[in-house]
């Protein structure tokens, strides 16, 4: 019965690349972004019936129009950066960390901690214990799962993402202790009246030392992963267990290390949005950009210049998004649909990168 | 007495929300996909429901509650499982990372339904919240006669259909991939595709299926939140994410077993409430409370990895894409 | 009528298969009748698993025609070849671990609706009984010997009707009371009308239970002979052919120092199956000292055992001597303790992309992966790596755009250059190479040659592993030969013949003086 098959190729024959050139992978990645935003503006016409072009400029104009708005921006692409450059490390190793949102609100809570409870410190100090206190919360949700990742190869994936509602709800026990005024359910602006522990304005702004601390930890970040002896252990653990072990590098070691650091990093991004931006602490404060940023640092593929870029388009739409649904009347939430179209494209382009498609043609 | 019996009540109906997200996650996860798009699929349920019901009452001069109820459960499932095909679209055929796939899924569906939801608000008259009465009546209609039972009436009679719906979808899932011939399939391609290509089964095929039932049975948890949980009315307040992260949860919870996702979603819906009924706690430690579910499920995750019984493993192949290489 | 359409199985007429460049099998003929067992015999790349695999639908041939059972046939997946009542059992298994031996039988098949159990129980005992399998169809995999493994697989043949078997290597990973019981069932599915191929290198096995024997070399069909007529020596020059001249220089080094001492070495792998057994041997500066053996003989874990790798069972030792004369115990080390002994060992392994380099790094980076700890301070020191990469590159003709270019891009001589340039420019005083010429071309091989033999003239103990017994004899002082995890012998390079090794890799001497 099988004996009167017909020589046949499949349709469509699929292989993987050797290789690809950078500029055709960035052409093929802005290919997808074009058509992304094409298929957005057709979503954004079917629903306000205006024109997707005058839609993008109100877009642009909520992001960039005033020097107001600028500022917001950078400080919400700093924020969602600084998170993105902690996840890098722990991406590169393979290692899917998706407890950055925990982190971030450890953090956060650590840095509100200080600044309600040591109003007396010096400013300097006062940072100083901040900062610390932020990087060993993040770092120690980050430690756990890395454990036992490394003791008992225990799923990251799901224990990051399980620690994410630990820390929302150690957050939401935190603001019912400090809850201010009393019955508001939020900690209010912590230290309105004296800014103890605010980040002090840098040449009248407010935001200069965010985009400092974000560039420092962008380039060291940068840096560590590609020249130091550290970062060189991270990408081969992250190739191949077995050259590393070949090369006698300690994988469980490396393992830990790794998730402190990536932790610890986003546990700064918790320091910056609560001393740095809002004064205060709630379940909102990392907003969901824990889980954004994570597709930010795998889109950037490790690279934490190419991060800033990504970034800050999504930080871009989200504030477009905004205004054009205070314009006509919309709700914000348009940000997210927009946001879901286009990164489901640059998804889906990275398959266009790695494989090639050949269509049959007339051989047999 | 009534306490502890309004505390099993809401056990029941919270735990009936992430059981729905659950099972169909298990089905899908047993396919090799890990779709991290759960809460994202569950608010695409939601708002798909919502919004179904909501044209139907608006343009029906006398809308009946079966057909409300029967528009608004197909619209739901259809709505999640389009849902569950971007993802299996992206991941299966492009062969995209299924993390990120899911938490765009997530980020898009939480979109589309907050979106939606919010502007059905202003529709309704921009003040207040809309609501379906009719359909959400239909969902909350109890089974005549046995709610009135006493206590056992109370306990376990006094819910809508989805409920008992749930629970028959768990039994089905558990029955389908453990004792049917396309169960055991389905099961070898996310244990070993490789195994499973090679003994003629259609990988991408069961991945493709698995993926977008499963997800069409999570948004059904989504529809049951709206129609029941906040009955029938719409608030863009992330309810559905929590929810839909701890459906997640319970899969883990229930070690892949749909039947142990039954009775794990009541405990989850118990630790979750348990707060509301113990006396003494202040607001602070009630939050304490509200942690356990996760902490619980952290335990389970740390104590199979730790027992390692293949038994309780997750698919051997989850969260990895199959290429059948050129041979 | 049925007896005569029958009575050969399978035909196989000039069957050719490329993988590129490289001719697996060249215009194959091959037979296979009714009621008789079929040895293919061969060296490893001899082209026998692909041979089998055109017949079980893995690889589609290239040229050439096959024939089941009277009609020209085109295989072109696993599905089509058990429609035609064949079935192969595969080396690495392909069983799902968590389901039971019942489940992974029925697994596939099309029949819909429920799964019932005890009918699959009742028909797996039926086939289990007729041919003498013992097997609990509720076992679970991850719970099964590797016997018990295989007869699932066989069964699972059986049970979609296969009438055509084909066994790789099937004794391979089998004790030799298992490989009693696995011949008694080949014999009783022979006496029922069953054709059978059984892929094996080992000779006391083809003479045991074959009934024809079929060879291969280097892809091109040799001939074939009735069992009866034949024996293990006849078979050997068969298999091996005559022996090649190739000119490699073999000078003799003016000293002679013991390096590695190797002591009732022992490994299992993580089935807790014995990988090696009770090895000894002493390895010498300034001798190239080779390793012959069937793939899969122990190689693997002998080396990795010496460079760190592996956990060695109690009672086992490898010495380390240094040029001092001190000894140092290397098992229980990991590759930096090694190192930071002071012991300078360089290691080639087998899987070069997958454990000597790193694919996606450029050469620059993948040189930096023994120095790396090098220098104080928290980076990387690039620039001695770079100039590395430069000299290897140079030296030994690599073909790349730039050192800045990733490795898994390169030609698979290239990888190979890279790798062993590296590990020579370590200075060893051991260095331990595994199939370091496979997949090379004619000179890049000679460059590899020249290499580990100015290494040995340096008071290098060299080890190394080949498959290529012509290039063993002319290249190596002494020849340690493995079979099956233990030591065959030790024999001289110069004055012992192709034949004796081949006979060595086959049958272990005593071994085969109590059978």
């Amino acid at each position: 019965m099988s004996s009167t098959h017909e020589h046949k190729e499949p349709m469509i024959r699929i292989s993987k690349r050797t290789g690809i050139s950078k500029p055709k992978a960035w052409g093929i990645r802005a290919i997808a972004l074009v058509l992304a935003l094409i298929v957005a503006g057709l979503v954004i016409f079917a629903i306000v019936k205006l024109s997707p072009l005058k839609v993008y400029a109100t877009m642009f104009k909520g992001a960039l129009g005033s020097p107001r708005r600028v500022w917001a921006t950078i400080r919400d692409t700093m924020m969602m950066l600084c998170i993105a450059i902690g996840l890098a490390p722990a991406f590169k190793m393979r290692f899917w960390n998706i407890g950055a949102e925990g982190q971030v609100l450890v953090g956060g809570i650590a840095t509100a901690f200080c600044m309600i409870n040591f109003p007396t410190l010096p400013a300097p100090v006062l940072f100083l214990v901040m900062i610390l206190a932020s990087i060993i919360a993040g770092g120690i949700w980050g430690l756990i799962p890395g454990i036992f990742k490394a003791k008992w190869n225990t799923n990251e994936t799901l224990f990051t993402l399980m620690m994410n509602y630990v820390a929302i709800q150690l957050t939401s026990y935190s603001v019912a202790k400090w809850e201010s005024p009393p019955g508001s359910n939020s900690v209010g602006v912590i230290n309105q009246n004296t800014n103890i522990g605010w980040f002090p304005s840098i040449l009248g702004n407010d935001y200069v030392l965010n985009v400092i601390i974000v560039m420092a930890l962008a380039v060291g970040m940068y840096i560590y992963l590609k020249y130091s002896k550290q970062g060189y252990e991270i990408s081969v653990v992250g190739s191949s267990e077995n050259t590393a072990r070949y090369a006698g590098i300690n994988v469980k070691k490396v393992y830990i290390r790794t998730m402190a650091l990536s932790g610890a990093i986003c546990g700064i991004a918790g320091f910056l949005t609560v001393s740095g931006a809002s004064h205060t602490i709630s379940t909102a404060t990392a907003g969901g950009r824990g889980f954004t940023a994570i597709i930010v640092a795998w889109l950037a593929k490790f690279n934490t210049f190419v991060m800033i870029l990504i970034s800050f388009l999504l930080i871009f739409l989200e504030k477009g998004a905004v205004e054009i649904a205070s314009q006509y009347n919309l709700n914000e939430y348009a940000s997210s649909i927009i946001t879901g179209i286009i990164l489901f494209f640059i998804l889906g382009s990275e398959f266009f990168i790695n494989y090639k498609v050949n269509f049959r043609h007339g051989r047999h | 007495m009534t306490q502890i019996i309004s505390l099993f009540q809401a056990a029941i109906v919270f735990g009936t929300v992430i059981l729905f997200g659950a099972t169909g996650e298990i089905l899908t996860e047993k396919s090799g996909n890990l779709n991290l798009g759960v809460p994202g699929i569950m608010y695409l349920g939601g708002i798909a429901g919502l919004v179904s019901a909501f044209f139907y009452e608006a343009n029906t001069a006398n809308p009946s509650a079966i057909v409300a109820v029967l528009l608004a459960t197909l619209c739901a499932f259809l709505a999640s499982a389009l849902g569950g095909l971007i993802y299996s679209f992206l991941t299966i055929s492009l062969r995209a990372n299924q993390n990120v796939t899911g938490l765009t899924l997530t980020i898009f569906g939480g979109g589309v339904a907050n979106f939606f939801g919010g502007s059905l608000n202003k529709l309704a008259g921009g003040v207040g919240q809309i609501s379906v009465a009719v359909t959400s009546g239909g969902f909350r209609t109890k089974l005549p006669g046995l709610s009135h039972l006493g206590t056992v009436g109370e306990l376990f009679f006094s819910y809508g259909f989805m409920v008992y719906l749930a629970i028959v979808i768990a039994i089905v899932t558990q029955y389908f991939l453990t004792k049917s011939r396309s169960g055991l399939n389905l099961r070898a391609v996310g244990e070993n595709p490789g195994t499973a290509d090679a003994a003629g089964i259609n990988v991408t095929r069961n991945k493709y299926l698995a993926t977008c039932i499963g997800a069409g049975i999570s948004g059904l948890g989504g529809l049951y939140y709206v129609m029941d949980y906040t009955k029938g009315t719409w608030a863009n307040d992330g309810g559905i994410e929590g929810l839909g992260w701890l459906a997640v949860a319970l899969v883990i919870f229930a070690t892949w077993k749909s039947v142990n996702a039954i009775w794990g979603s009541y405990l989850f819906g118990l630790l979750s409430w348990m707060y509301f009924y113990v006396p003494g706690l202040t607001r602070s430690s009630q939050e304490i409370f509200k942690m356990l579910p996760y902490l619980v499920t952290i335990a389970v995750l740390i104590i199979i990895s730790l027992r390692n019984r293949k038994e309780n493993q997750p698919p051997a192949s989850l969260g990895l894409a199959y290429f059948r290489e050129e041979r | 009528m049925v007896f005569l359409e029958t009575a050969t199985a399978v035909q196989m007429k000039d069957v050719t298969k490329r993988f590129g460049e490289v001719v697996a099998n060249n215009k194959v003929n091959l037979e296979l009748k009714r009621g008789e067992i079929l040895s293919l015999l061969g060296e490893n790349g001899s082209g026998k698993t692909t041979l089998m695999n055109m017949l079980a639908g893995i690889y589609y041939p290239d040229e050439g025609q096959i024939v089941v059972n009277g009609k020209d046939v085109a295989i072109r997946s696993p599905k089509d070849a058990y429609d035609l009542g064949i079935g192969m059992i595969h080396q690495h298994f392909k069983l799902v671990d968590v389901f039971t031996a019942a489940e992974n039988i029925v697994l596939g098949l099309e029949e819909k609706g429920k799964l019932d159990r005890k009918a699959i129980a009742v028909k797996v005992k039926e086939i289990s009984d007729k041919y003498g399998f013992d097997i609990d169809p509720n076992q679970k995999v991850y719970d099964m010997t590797v016997s018990q493994k295989q007869t699932v697989e066989i069964v699972k043949v059986l049970y979609r009707g296969a009438d055509i078997l084909i066994l790789d290597e099937p004794t391979a990973v089998l004790t030799p009371q298992e490989t009693d019981k696995l011949f008694a069932v080949m014999r009783n599915m022979k006496a029922d009308g069953k054709a059978l191929v059984i892929i094996t290198h080992k000779l006391h096995e083809v003479m045991d239970v074959s009934d024809r024997v079929a060879v291969l070399r280097k892809g091109e069909y040799i001939g074939d002979v009735a069992t009866t007529d034949t024996d293990p020596q006849k078979l050997t020059d068969m298999m091996v052919g005559h022996a090649v001249t190739l000119n490699i220089d073999r000078p003799k080094a003016d000293k002679l120092t013991e390096r590695i001492e190797v002591e009732h070495l022992t490994v299992k792998d993580k089935d807790g199956i014995n990988r090696l057994t009770d090895v000894s041997f002493t390895a010498m500066g300034g001798e190239i000292l080779g390793i012959a053996g069937i793939s899969g003989s122990g190689q693997k874990q002998l080396l990795e055992a010496i460079a760190g790798l592996q956990i060695a069972e109690e009672g086992s030792h490898i010495l380390y001597k240094d040029p001092e004369g001190k000894e140092h115990e290397l098992l229980g080390k990991n590759p930096l303790d090694i190192a930071k002994m002071g012991v300078a060992l360089s290691f080639v392994p087998e899987d070069r992309l997958g454990m000597g380099l790193v694919g996606d790094m450029d050469l620059t980076d993948n040189m930096l992966l023994r120095s790396y700890l090098t220098g104080r301070g928290a980076f990387a020191d690039r620039k001695a790596p770079k100039k590395l990469a430069n000299n290897v590159v140079d030296e030994l003709e690599v073909v790349t755009p730039s050192i800045a270019t990733q490795v898994r891009k390169l030609s698979g001589g290239n990888v190979q250059k890279v790798l062993v340039g590296r590990e020579i420019a370590m200075n060893p005083t051991v260095l331990m190479s595994a199939y370091a010429v496979r997949g090379l071309d004619i000179n890049t091989s000679y460059t590899i040659y020249n290499l580990m033999t100015e290494q040995k003239m340096k008071g290098v103990a060299v080890i190394y592993v080949g498959e290529d017994l012509d290039v063993l004899l002319e290249l190596c002082d002494r020849i340690l030969v493995l079979c099956g995890g233990q030591v065959s012998g030790i024999v001289d390079g110069r004055n012992t013949s192709k034949e004796q090794i081949g006979l060595m890799m086959t049958q272990l001497q005593d071994k085969e003086a109590k059978a």
